[in-house]
């Protein structure tokens, strides 16, 4: 399996990317908090760690601690409006229940 | 559901804790809300996809407002409730307010501020735009999904308290916590990265809807500071559109016309105007309700012509400005341009020639203030990249210093100063033996300790007996970026050390600060005579303690005479000292220095042949008082 980013998400990276001047890719993880449990980590990433796992999508390297991968595996992200609102969205196949703010979530 | 944004790297806030704040530029034509969206400042758009806020509210009869375009069409239909430009009005009153008869409001004299009768009832200029910024707090919630930690505000660098705390409480009242204000020429050179650029001065030409403004800067170390503003209060785009409309008269041979055609023409002036920007030549097409039809041409060259007068007034207060901060136009390293005016490329031409360089343009020049704002207002609400604190352009509010003898205070760190910082001053014993100092931390900016706030004190312990005036005491003050404030005292000699932080401005609200501040300026001769008493009250002490001193542990090397006289000295300069007569202060002194001259040889040669044989003197009766060595650090 692997983790990807639509394309529009990725379109949104790189747009990001070249503004922000530097960095490698987006790194994505997980961390326990929130009202669920578990919660994305969504970054800039400037370095590579020696066990990150790597993958490569629409030309957006993306970077996943090994702990992280499990909860993430068979993920995109996705790029989404809403009303006036705009920003990043998980769809995770491995989660059962997401609290209803979507910051954090259960699996 | 939270839609994401990417922050930096190990900066992922925990979930319900993003810190989502704004940046907002108040403008007295048009008002913007923007903030950083994953590194990157954006302004937020409305539904319809406007950036753009008019800054105008109406008021109707059921007490409902209309803000912004749907107010802005309807201004010619109901001028008396349609409320434009209400920012000339904040923090002023009636008297300060020149051209009324040509404004369709009925004012209302209140104290202090003036109000406007509305068929909503009386309104203060402080609500009026408390509903522009409800509306674009409302844009910011929806846009990021949440309610706002808080907003940093532009206002212009003139402005002053009163208006600038009227802003302040137009944001409380639209339920917007204000993280910052910040001055608009400083929002510009922010937005254009010029905190991170060379050091030296800028200037900012800020050309509006009705008003011009510039401001000569000057950025050190990452601080702006403003060296000089000026401008035009009656003169801005607006104007520009005036003369199209006087041109369309002319051109087409109009009579007199209805209220009704001059605001269509008045907007097509504007559309041409606008569009001249782009094009060569702009159509005006129009059919009035006389059943005229209008149908013009109107060229770049004729546009420039027309409005060239307009263009040469804004040079007169740049001069000026320039000459009030004692530079020239060589002077100056970069010029941005700023307001939705300079977008005309006469404007634009203009300013170069002037400068003789090109100005900076490549951002948009009406949303440049709100970036800046917002990206400021990112660094404050903590979400700024790791190492790019060092921006933080606070500065503190009221003097930090401490208590000195007789109740006086020394100030350490100046009103103003930008934090972080970092200051030290020595100071001594003002008794032989002292072991003990005490330290009282004030703010303010009063001489006198009982017209200051108190903030803290603490004890410095364990100081060697010594002579008085033979310690050296260094006390610094230390406020890190959030305005936490640590005091340590440290004796040289023997290393002892004490310390304690503070929050300086704990409980001090604004508007303490405000009055305190009004306070200060309405005393500060009356200080300076009371520091000038004090001081001599205190030199008196300290001569009469050192005198005594001497006259317990030395008295025998006088003659009854000799110690008769001074005895009398001291009479007098005791009484001297309990009045508030300066100048007999003073000459009771000289007296009993001069009388005391003689016996003070005498006791040098005997302390001298004292410390030779070793005897220790005994620790004195020792209290904590401090005294200054009257040299900084
Ligand atoms: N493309 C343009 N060309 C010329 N003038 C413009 C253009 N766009 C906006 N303006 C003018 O800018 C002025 C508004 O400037 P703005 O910076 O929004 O004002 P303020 O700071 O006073 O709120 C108006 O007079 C508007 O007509
Ligand atoms: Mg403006």
């Amino acid at each position: 399996m692997a983790v990807t980013l639509s394309e529009r998400a990725a379109r949104h990276v790189a747009n990001y990317m070249v503004k922000r001047g530097k960095g490698i890719g987006l790194r994505l993880g997980v961390r326990t908090s929130g009202c669920s449990g578990m919660a994305y980590k969504l970054e800039f990433a400037d370095i590579a760690r020696p066990d990150d796992i790597e993958f490569e999508s629409h030309g957006v390297k993306v970077l996943i601690d090994p702990k992280s991968f499990p909860y993430l595996d068979g993920t995109e992200l996705d790029y989404a409006r809403e009303g006036l609102n705009e920003g990043f969205r998980f769809n995770n196949p491995n989660v059962k229940d997401a609290c209803g703010c979507g910051e954090s979530f259960n699996v | 559901m939270a839609l994401l944004q990417i922050a930096e790297p190990g900066e992922s806030s925990a979930p319900h804790q993003h810190r989502l704040a704004v940046g907002i530029d108040l403008g007295t034509t048009n008002s913007l809300v923007a903030t950083v969206r994953s590194g990157l400042a954006v302004v937020l758009s409305d539904e319809l996809g406007r950036p753009l806020l008019p800054s105008v509210v109406r008021y109707m009869p059921d007490g409902q407002t209309e803000v912004g375009y749907d107010a802005q069409t309807r201004q010619a239909l109901d001028p008396r409730n349609t409320i434009v430009s209400v920012k000339r009005f904040m923090g002023r009153g009636l008297a300060d307010i020149s051209n009324r008869e040509g404004m369709p409001y009925r004012f209302d004299d209140a104290p202090g501020m003036l109000r406007l009768h509305t068929v909503a009832g009386l309104k203060s200029p402080v609500e009026v735009s408390a509903e522009i910024l409800r509306n674009l707090r409302l844009r910011a919630e929806a846009s990021l999904g949440g309610a706002l930690l808080g907003a940093v505000i532009t206002v212009p660098a003139y402005f002053d308290d009163a208006q600038r705390q009227a802003t302040k409480d137009a944001a409380r009242l639209a339920g917007l916590p204000v993280l910052r204000l910040l001055n608009e020429p400083t929002a510009a050179a922010i937005a254009y990265g010029l905190d991170n650029a060379a050091e030296g001065v800028y200037a900012v030409y800020d050309l509006g809807g009705g008003t011009f403004d510039i401001s000569i800067l000057r950025l050190s170390r990452g601080i702006f500071e403003v060296l000089a503003t000026g401008g035009d209060s009656a003169l801005g785009g607006d104007d520009f559109d005036h003369r199209i409309f006087c041109w369309i008269l002319e051109t087409a041979g109009l009579k007199p016309l209805s209220v009704e055609d001059a605001r269509v023409l008045l907007t097509r002036a504007r559309e041409a105007k606008e569009y001249l920007t782009f094009h060569g030549v702009a159509p005006i097409s129009a059919r009035l309700d006389s059943g005229e039809i209008v149908d013009l041409t109107l060229s770049t060259e004729i546009f420039s012509e027309i409005t060239q007068t307009l263009v040469a007034k804004t040079m007169q207060p740049v001069k000026k400005a320039l000459r009030d901060a004692g530079l020239s136009v060589a002077d100056v390293k970069g010029v941005v341009m700023v307001g939705g005016a300079t977008r005309m490329p006469q404007v634009q031409r203009a300013v170069g020639d002037f400068f003789r360089q090109d100005p900076l343009n490549n951002l948009d020049p009406d949303k440049v203030v709100a970036i800046g704002a917002a990206k400021q207002a990112n660094l404050l609400a903590g979400n700024g990249a790791a190492g790019d604190d060092w921006l933080l352009l606070d500065v503190i509010p009221l003097s930090l210093g401490i208590e000195t003898m007789g109740g006086l205070v020394e100030k350490i760190i100046p009103r103003n100063a930008t934090i972080p910082t970092a200051r030290a001053q020595e100071f001594t014993t003002f008794r032989d033996g002292q072991t003990a100092l005490a330290v009282h931390v004030v703010q303010g900016e009063r001489e006198l300790v009982g017209d200051c706030r108190s903030l803290a004190r603490f004890e410095l312990r364990g100081i060697p007996p010594m002579v008085a005036g033979a310690a050296r005491v260094r006390v610094t003050f230390q406020v890190d970026a959030d305005g936490l404030l640590a005091v340590t005292a440290r004796e040289k000699t023997s290393g002892v050390e004490a310390s304690i932080v503070v929050k300086p401005s704990y409980g001090l609200s604004d508007d303490e600060i405000a009055e305190m501040l009004k306070d200060s300026l309405q005393h500060v001769r009356d200080d300076a005579l009371q520091r000038a008493l004090r001081e001599a009250q205190i030199d008196a002490e300290r001569l009469l303690e050192a005198v005594r001193a001497a006259l317990v542990g030395d008295g025998e090397l006088l003659s009854a005479d000799e110690r008769a006289r001074i005895d009398a000295d001291i009479g007098k300069l005791q009484a001297a000292t309990r009045g508030d007569n300066r100048r007999q202060i003073v000459l009771a002194m000289d007296d009993l220095e001069a009388d005391t001259k003689d016996f003070a040889a005498r006791r040098m040669d005997k302390s001298i042949r004292r410390a030779f044989a070793g005897r220790r003197i005994s620790e004195l009766d020792s209290d904590t008082t401090i005294a200054h060595t009257g040299e900084a650090t």
